[in-house]
């Protein structure tokens, strides 16, 4: 074990989990994901109009984005279509997953996980055009107007994005415990709530978080889907591509970004006395 | 926890909607940030009206949008050229705003046009022209020619952006070639791909977001809106408007009333209020392009009423053109070019 | 079926039952997802073949008279000046740069998806909520800022390009924007969380002690990587290059902000069809090939893929 031996001269511990070179990998990834973060945080602070032409500190184009309603309601509402098509896509993927993973072939099987995958089948556009002629007649038909319709597209939308990590957990998954659960004679209900669900669990955040942030990053399909007054974050970017960009758009990502780490600060300090022992 | 989720969205999606069903609104479906925000505030102070506006990006997807119907909108901007289109298909409410009280403030340019003889349906919103900038320091010639883009000279090779735009291009590139915009004449169109295709590997890029770039060099030329010019000179001095002498494309935006609107009264309360010259000046103000109103100059920002990219200088007046709606065929050889231009 | 139940053993019987049962528990446990899909993507899709097959209308839309045209102009394009027929060569150059592009960009997020997912896996419980969560916290941000976040980065005057010259690595800006390249970047980019969740579930689940096993025959770490941890982690690698390869293929703004335009990629393509080229059966009629074409993929690709594991 001639790696041990220099791991120990190194006077580290050999690890059987570490696989050299890959922490650098990791964190080169992290870098590259977070140097443009960095430059588009910089350029909120920046007193001119451009996202790409640096005039200088300000604070403005935050008291810009604070008086202006129509982009803070349309960044709420991002985040409550993106919340509820996640929660409903990974729902769904989550019971499909199960009838079609680990489980003999049956017939329809393949039609079932072709058909789960088909929204990544085509480019959006073309979803969003049938989308559209098809929610419109809807529309016209019961005058409901609502976010259900951008629910529903964006939830169908992301349908694949959760059920895919899921599907892979569960083939990396064994079944005895669940086969040892049912010779416990424990309901099927039982052995799903209490062995299958903790272990898939990290599937499912895996699947839910992918969901979240495709929802989050729509264009196309919100553009067609939506009625009057429901602009998006992303599409009310859209409408400002041709023209100009200003860093107002920065701030308000900034903002959000700020918002999100620190509840995530708050909820990792909330829970570090309960999970306190690591792995 | 997902039912939990679930629920309060849901909650906060009604919260959202719900607020759609008070008396007095109206729904303006507009191109992205080309709203001036106090001018809607001005018009719901005034008329008690709660207004919300909702962007699009292209006057396909407003055409394809309205088209389906169950938008809910009241209010849209097309295009010059979508005009013809919207109203062949029985799109828009002939709101005869040539009847409305100030519509003696529009121009007498703009009361007749082809795209909407008489003014039956739509009122001008904004309008400008499709030429070329250029960064005096890349390059001192001329810059009131096509051939920025058409045929670069030495200096811009690889430095030029061409906007996304199939009919401002086509139409600056049949000029170019000495023919009509709209024009299906096949000797012509050869001409103008054998140019376009010549060209291509000199261009930097074919994008948007030219305001930036030329702002901060990093185009040295563009295809580009003449407001666009006017906001990247604020910034950059060097960049100058070029009003092509073998022709530019000239355009206009023109608000109408969508046939299926349901706040028809207000839309048109709204029609009359942009007539008004303080208030088309604040439109002006915002996006930065004239509007087609008399005596809206002395509102306007100081900065815009000498600016050379919105007064057309005389000696290029008549080289503008604003494209018709060109047939179903031309469109069809028009996007063969365009596609063999990016293949 | 009563008489066919009669005459075959009891015990059969008894396993035909559950059988049955079996399937149609999973087919109710189907049946959320399968309506779901029916009503917000596929459903609305038979629209989208229906008019692959109708006349184009004069502006956007389609005229009901049925026909082949869009099809025919797939594959063949009447030139525009003397009318011959030729093979629709633009067609073929695009779709093959995108297949050549959505490959790349797949295996580069594989390439570093895959120790970044590891990087995570192997940290303690508590550490991997956090670098979950600082993997998808940038795509919380909107795509379109994002993207132009990452042109500012490599631009010519961008932050990339003056540390180069500062720290005297190059003598004149490398034009890194507008080039496939940069494409490419922006697309992994774009795709890297794609790759790295789907990993991560997998290799979250894998069994450490099988390491400990492998070093104690002597392997050494690139066989005990290659024999114990690729295989158990195969459903991973598979979901995460479907994730990834497949929008891929579809990608809209990546290739028009990043590539400069100059290139159309499908997605473009059909975006102009459907677009200011106003003709909605030909977009129809391309995307409902690439459907087809994908999901004949797919089912190859999982078919491999499963049938290598049941042998392995």
């Amino acid at each position: 074990m001639a790696e041990a031996n220099r791991a120990a001269k190194k006077g580290k511990t050999f690890s059987v989990k570490t696989m050299p070179g890959f922490t650098t990998v990791a964190m080169i990834c992290f870098i590259v994901l977070y140097a443009p973060i960095v430059t588009l945080v910089i350029y909120s602070f920046n007193a001119g109009n451009s996202i790409a032409f640096w005039e200088g500190f300000s604070i403005r184009w935050y008291f810009i984005a604070l008086e202006n309603t129509v982009v803070q309601e349309a960044a709420l509402r991002s985040l409550i279509i993106a919340t509820a098509a996640a929660a409903i896509a990974s729902t769904v993927a989550t019971m499909a997953a199960i009838a079609t993973t680990r489980t003999r072939p049956f017939r329809g099987r393949t039609a079932i996980y072709l058909m789960i995958n088909q929204p990544l089948m085509v480019p959006e556009i073309v979803t969003a055009v049938a989308l559209l002629i098809f929610f419109a007649s809807i529309k016209v038909a019961t005058g409901y107007t609502g976010l259900g319709y951008l629910i529903i597209a964006h939830a169908a939308f992301c349908v694949p994005f959760a059920y895919l990590p899921i599907r892979a957990r569960l083939e990396s998954m064994d079944s005895t415990l669940e086969a040892a659960a049912a010779d416990l004679y424990a309901t099927p209900w039982q052995a799903f709530r209490r062995i299958t669900l903790p272990l898939l669990a990290p599937g499912i955040i895996a699947g839910a978080m992918l969901a979240f942030v495709i929802s989050l990053d729509d264009v196309i399909i919100t553009e067609f889907v939506k009625s009057a007054g429901q602009d998006t974050l992303p599409t009310y970017m859209l409408g400002q591509l041709r023209r100009a960009i200003t860093p107002e758009v920065n701030a308000i990502s900034t903002a959000l970004l700020v918002l999100t780490l620190v509840l995530l600060s708050v909820f990792f300090v909330l829970t570090r006395d309960r999970r306190a022992n690591p792995d | 926890m997902n039912v939990r989720t679930l629920l309060l969205a849901g909650v906060a999606a009604f919260a959202l909607t719900s607020g759609a069903n008070a008396e007095g609104e109206l729904n303006i479906y507009n191109w992205g940030n080309y709203t001036s925000p106090d001018l809607i505030k001005k018009f719901e102070e005034k008329y008690d009206v709660k207004v919300t506006v909702t962007d699009y990006d292209s006057n396909d997807t407003a055409l394809t949008k309205i088209e389906a119907g169950g938008h809910g909108f009241d209010i849209v901007v097309p295009s010059a050229n979508y005009v013809p289109i919207f109203v062949n298909k029985g799109l828009l409410l002939e709101a005869r705003p040539d009847e409305m009280e100030n519509f003696k403030n529009v121009s007498e340019r703009w009361r007749d046009v082809p795209w909407d003889p008489g003014r039956h349906y739509t009122v001008p919103w904004q309008w400008g022209s499709t030429g070329v900038a250029v960064n005096k320091t890349a390059y001192s010639g001329d810059p009131n020619t096509s051939a920025i883009f058409l045929d670069p000279p030495e200096e811009l090779v690889g430095k030029v952006n061409v906007v996304p735009e199939m009919n401002d291009v086509m139409g600056l590139a049949i000029m170019y070639a000495g023919g009509e915009p709209c024009t299906e004449d096949k000797e012509v169109l050869k001409k103008v791909r054998d140019t376009l295709m010549a060209a291509k590997p000199k261009w930097l890029s074919i994008g948007y977001g030219t305001t930036d770039k030329l702002s901060n060099n990093e185009m040295m030329a563009s295809v580009n809106w003449n407001g666009s010019t006017f906001r990247a000179r604020l910034a950059n001095p060097n960049v100058v408007y070029g009003y092509p002498k073998e022709g530019y494309v000239m355009w206009m935006d023109s608000v109408a009333i969508i046939k299926d609107a349901k706040n028809v009264e207000n839309a048109k309360l709204f029609m009359n209020f942009i007539m008004e010259p303080e208030n088309a000046a604040m439109i002006s103000a915002f996006a930065r392009y004239a509007n087609g109103i008399d005596g809206s100059e002395e509102f306007m920002p100081d900065d815009m009423k000498t600016a050379p990219e919105i007064n057309v200088p005389a000696e290029f007046a008549d080289k503008g053109q604003f494209l018709p709606t060109c047939s179903p065929a031309a469109r069809d050889l028009y996007t063969a070019i365009w596609t063999e231009l990016q293949k | 079926m009563a008489a066919a139940d009669t005459n075959t053993p009891a015990i059969s019987s008894h396993e035909a039952r559950v059988n049955t049962q079996r399937v149609r528990r999973n087919w109710l446990l189907s049946l959320p997802a399968i309506c779901l899909l029916l009503i917000g993507a596929s459903g609305p899709l038979l629209i989208v073949l229906i008019y692959s097959f109708l006349e184009p209308g004069d502006y956007g839309g389609v005229t009901w008279k049925p026909t082949l045209d869009a099809w025919f102009k797939i594959f063949f394009r009447v030139d525009i000046f003397d009318e011959t027929v030729h093979l629709a060569d633009a067609h073929l150059s695009i779709f093959w740069r995108s297949v050549k592009l959505s490959l790349l960009t797949t295996l580069i997020t594989f390439a570093f998806g895959f120790p970044t997912a590891y990087f995570i896996a192997t940290r303690s419980k508590r550490q991997r909520a956090a670098w979950l969560f600082l993997i998808t916290i940038p795509f919380w941000t909107n795509l379109l800022i994002r993207t132009f976040a990452i042109m500012e980065v490599i631009r010519n005057e961008g932050i990339v390009n003056t540390l180069a010259i500062k720290f005297g690595f190059i003598d004149t800006p490398i034009q890194m924007l507008y080039t496939e390249g940069a494409v490419l970047l922006g697309m992994a980019y774009v795709y890297l969380p794609l790759m790295v969740l789907p990993l991560y579930a997998s290799i979250e689940r894998f069994d450490f002690r099988l390491l400990e096993a492998g070093y104690d025959l002597y392997a050494n770490r690139w066989q005990v990587f290659r024999r114990i941890v690729l295989p158990l982690v195969s459903p991973g690698i598979v979901a995460g290059s479907i994730l990834v390869f497949v929008p891929s293929l579809g990608a809209y703004v990546t290739p028009r902000v990043l590539g400069g335009g100059r290139k159309m990629m499908i997605g473009n393509f059909i975006e102009l069809q459907f677009g200011q080229g106003q003709n909605w059966p030909l977009g129809a009629a391309l995307s409902m090939l690439l459907l087809i074409v994908v999901a004949v993929a797919l089912l190859f690709y999982v078919r491999a893929i499963s049938g290598e594991r049941s042998h392995g």
